[in-house]
């Protein structure tokens, strides 16, 4: 299942939908580094709203997209992980360290523009 | 014994229906919505285990009871190469695959019991359980 990325001002913002094989998310990591080359994004959202889980491959894949976006000049920000998601990503010893994340699209669409001034 | 589940593990798809399934169970069998979210997530584990170092392999999901505590039962097996040092295979940040390495231990961490079987030439046999929890 293809994830739809929308391009939003200087944003590239991807809302996963449903569950996706690790091809899924492979194929979601080339396309979001290729458009932010191709729109020139400043940062990137990734909305994770959907997923019910977040096994140690859906976060290396989330780890990879942002340290790539990073070293094309874009930040990342992780939005939407379930509470109940969150425990079990502790639980199995995976962080985020070092990525941004926000509670939902809004939080994550006001640090990127917080980012955005910083650097301005 | 009550409904098994057998799911065939040989590709990425096969994960996710795994792990849904697994998630259907333990919901159909009363487990919170966070234990139901830690089962999916260490069959989740266990079945990418399959696919990465056997290519294919089972999962079998079966509710149980032990000692009056209803849980659920999870084996994932395989007869693939099989694993030479267990322990190191349990440990945080060991993998052979370019992984992260969190795939056994945390789905031991994330389970009540685990039980892993395995030697080279053997295959591997991943045994793990979850209780629910009884308050008062």
């Amino acid at each position: 299942m293809e994830v739809p990325i929308l391009k939003q001002g200087h944003y590239l913002i991807a809302s996963i939908q449903s569950a996706l094989t690790d091809a899924d998310l492979s194929q979601l990591r080339e396309a979001l580094i290729a458009r932010v080359g191709k729109y020139r994004a400043r940062g990137v959202i990734v909305d994770v709203t959907a997923l019910d889980v977040m096994d140690s491959f859906a976060v290396r894949t989330l780890r990879d997209i942002a340290h790539m976006a990073r070293l094309r000049g874009s930040e990342t920000v992780i939005v939407g992980i379930q509470p109940e998601v969150a425990f079990a990503m502790v639980q199995l010893g995976l962080s985020l360290k070092g990525i941004a994340t926000a509670l939902d699209l809004e939080e994550g669409l006001a640090f990127l523009d917080a980012k955005a001034r910083e650097r301005a | 014994m009550a409904e098994e589940l057998r799911l065939a593990i040989a590709s990425d798809v096969d994960i996710v229906h795994a792990r849904e399934k697994g998630r259907e169970l333990a919901a159909a069998h009363g487990f919170t919505l966070g234990d139901q979210t830690v089962i999916a997530t260490a069959i989740s584990e266990v079945a990418r285990n399959i696919l990465l170092y056997a290519r294919r392999g089972e999962v079998r999901i079966r509710p149980a009871t032990d000692t009056g505590r209803d849980g659920l039962v999870v084996i994932a097996e395989d007869h693939g190469p099989g694993i030479r040092d267990i322990a190191q295979a349990l440990q945080d940040g060991f993998s052979t695959s370019g992984g992260l390495g969190l795939g056994l231990p945390g789905a031991r961490r994330l389970m009540d019991d685990f039980d892993l079987k395995s030697a080279p030439g053997q295959g591997t046999t991943v045994t793990m359980a979850k209780w629910k929890r009884t308050h008062g």
